[in-house]
């Protein structure tokens, strides 16, 4: 692969101001003329600066209003930079969305012909192509039907056609994939592998992880406006979801208070780790990981057991372990006592989220609870394909052919 | 793929070159006609009747109760040829204004050249203006008049109309971004303009009772065309434009008028066409 950049960024920002009162008449002007309009400024992008190489699949990644499309936009020339570069090679598209300017009044044949031209075709050229869209988007027997009588699915096929059959040397693609069945799904990836082939530099905006871990070369990872991380789609994958869900537990914190339970004892904090001891609020698959949990006594206890519970989103016991199960003799605590719990495991679990319980009881049968603290720490799994299952055992897959004779005999 | 590299500026009013602003002008304007009278019965042929009925109306109302006509020469003639050009230029204008406003999903999610917005709209118009000069032709010549040498004429005041259109187009649409009052001034506009214009009476009449206001609603851009083009296609004794507002030499202020309304339009939209995106 040449290393040409293909878009290359230096210092790009982007302040955009939202008035606060959006005066849109005339008279509310003229009731107040020296009432300046106060705005709000409202910073998209800092001082991003990255490049792509010619041919690369470049994803990029970040939360809701992290700037992403912002940055999208600056690319395709749909708004001004307030400074910074931008400089490309090679034909640019200039629509970071499929099907825009689709009217649904209008037959498919008009549609296309319309799009093509918005994105970037000649007539003439459009007009010779739109056989070949046709045909891509699988809707031959549906030409002159109204845009309007087609389901979403056949929406996004013929969007995406269009978009394939359209010379750009750079692509910008704006969360898009997310339609259309598997197959054609399948389509559209083998169509932009294709393209990268032939040497198309393709920019992917995407909040589904497991998507640009497969498809991309790098990717990058925006918050709030800045570059935070530019390298290996699963590195940056990884610090995603930290950051979205660091966040979310953040959120979730002052929910804590008033756990189950006769208070004889307390649970003051409760974590994952990873192999290394570091706190983390993600993991990849297969690495080994621990979980934590701090409780302090608040009267003396004998013999208390100390466990927690995984579940995964759909409130699913995935996975339980505790002292009393594990044959550990916990002993005598008195008041004012605290004690560390950790339990390590292998993480085997399918890519997901998962909230974690910690629970501290009285021994014995009814095993009466001190406290227990329901989903108190949220645990992102990431990586691994997009299995389906709860978990991902180690396994092999083996495959051997019958031979015509053996299966007679 | 060897194309040199270069810098991405933003978007502007001809960012993407001329070539393509034409095109996409021409199959914006097409699409939104066929979609105009798409589901209509009688289809196209509204674009045509449109005109037609409102001077049926028009007709019965000034011809038969009022006698605004004054004696005027083929004044039935006088009031098609008015109601076809002031109409082009109402429904280019007043279209115009929500033009970009209406595009919107293209505006935010497509780079593209944006003069393309405004000039589509009147390119729309001119379609329905090509059919309806064809019917006030055809009624022309069925009240008994010859084709003269003066028809050639009619392309260049079109060309003109259509011209004044584009940069009124211009200007509206790119202030409706920012003010929304701009639609219901300029539709009132409008229409004080369609009476301020000798449309339903001949600009003799008005100079009968005071040849200054003639002069002044020759300055009239709008007037001037249509004056002209009675002129030239129905009556050569009627006055023409320069008679009408009293010499050659005062015909330089309606066409000044024109021409700095057509440059402001102009440079209003190419100032706001980079920001449009932001503040749609």
């Amino acid at each position: 692969m040449t290393s040409i950049p293909a878009v290359q960024v230096d210092g790009l920002d982007k302040t955009f101001r939202l008035p606060q009162e959006r005066i849109h008449t005339l008279k509310e002007r003229a009731l107040h003329p020296l009432r300046r309009t106060r705005y709000q400024q409202l910073t998209a992008l800092r001082g991003v600066s990255f490049s792509v190489d010619q041919g690369e699949f470049f994803g990029i990644v970040g939360r809701n209003g992290s700037g992403k499309s912002t940055l999208l936009k600056l690319i395709a020339g749909i708004y001004g930079a307030d400074s910074g570069t931008i400089r490309l090679r090679g034909r640019m598209s200039p629509f970071i969305e499929l099907g825009v300017g689709f009217n649904p009044e209008l037959p498919a044949r008009d549609n296309v012909l319309l799009n093509a031209i918005m994105l970037g075709l000649t007539p003439d050229e459009a007009e010779a192509r739109f056989g070949s869209i046709i045909e891509f988007a699988e809707l031959e027997e549906f030409v002159d039907l109204k845009l309007k009588n087609y389901s979403a699915g056949m929406h996004v096929r013929l969007a995406f056609a269009v978009m394939a059959k359209v010379d750009a040397d750079v692509l910008l693609i704006d969360e898009v994939l997310a339609v259309g069945d598997a197959a054609f799904q399948q389509k559209c990836f083998d169509t932009l592998e294709e393209r990268r082939r032939a040497g198309t530099t393709i920019l992917f905006v995407s909040h589904a992880m497991d998507v640009v871990e497969m498809v991309c070369d790098r990717a990058m990872l925006l918050e709030g406006g800045r570059v935070v991380e530019i390298g290996q789609p699963a590195g940056v994958a990884r610090r995603y979801n930290e950051i979205n869900f660091a966040t979310a537990r953040a959120a979730a914190m002052p929910d804590w208070g008033g756990g189950a339970g006769d208070g004889d004892a307390k649970i003051l904090d409760a974590w994952f780790e990873n192999a290394d001891g570091r706190r983390v609020p993600a993991m990849l698959q297969g690495e080994a990981c621990s979980f934590h949990a701090l409780v302090e006594f608040v009267r003396s206890v004998e013999r208390p057991a100390l466990g927690f519970v995984l579940a995964d989103e759909r409130k699913r016991r995935v996975f339980a372990a505790n002292t009393q199960t594990a044959r550990i003799e916990t002993g005598a605590f008195a008041a004012g006592e605290r004690v560390e719990l950790s339990v390590h495991f292998k993480n085997v679990l399918a890519a997901g989220r998962y909230f974690a319980s910690p629970v501290v009881a009285h021994s014995g049968p009814g095993a009466k609870v001190m406290d227990l603290r329901g989903e108190m720490v949220t645990f992102v799994v990431t990586g691994g394909h997009a299995a389906d299952g709860l978990v991902a055992l180690p396994h092999e897959v083996r495959l051997q052919r019958i031979a015509e004779t053996e299966r007679v005999g | 793929m060897s194309a040199g590299a270069y810098e991405m500026k933003g978007p502007s009013a001809f960012a993407g070159g001329s070539r393509r602003m034409l095109q996409l002008t021409r199959i914006l304007a097409v699409t939104e006609f066929k979609l105009r009278f798409f589901d209509s019965f009688l289809g196209y042929f509204w674009s045509l009747l449109r005109p037609l009925l409102f001077f049926g109306v028009l007709f019965v109302v000034f011809n038969e109760f009022v006698k605004f006509g004054g004696g005027a020469k083929d004044y039935p003639l006088l009031l098609l040829n008015g109601i076809v050009l002031f109409s082009f230029f109402q429904e280019a204008t007043t279209r115009g204004v929500t033009a970009v406003v209406d595009h919107e999903a293209l505006v935010r999610k497509v780079q593209f050249p944006r003069m393309a917005i405004p000039l589509s709209t009147v390119m729309t118009a001119v379609f329905n203006l090509a059919l309806s000069l064809v019917v006030l032709l055809i009624f022309v010549l069925a009240s008994g008049h010859a084709p003269a040498l003066s028809w050639l004429e009619l392309p260049l005041l079109a060309a003109a109309l259509v011209g004044l259109a584009c940069g009124a187009a211009m200007l509206v649409s790119a202030l409706y971004v920012f003010a929304r009052d701009v639609q219901p001034i300029w539709e009132v506009g409008m229409q004080a303009l369609f009476y301020a214009t000798p449309i339903l009476y001949p600009i003799e009449r008005v100079a009968e009772h005071s040849t200054t206001a003639a002069h002044f609603l020759m300055c009239n851009p709008v007037a001037v065309v249509i004056e002209q083009a009675r002129h030239a296609l129905i009556d050569p004794t009627a006055p023409s434009a320069a008679d009408a507002i009293g010499g050659a030499v005062w015909l330089a202020i309606p066409i000044g008028i024109a021409i700095g309304g057509c440059a402001l339009g102009f440079a209003v939209f190419n100032r706001t066409a980079p920001r449009i995106a932001e503040e749609l």
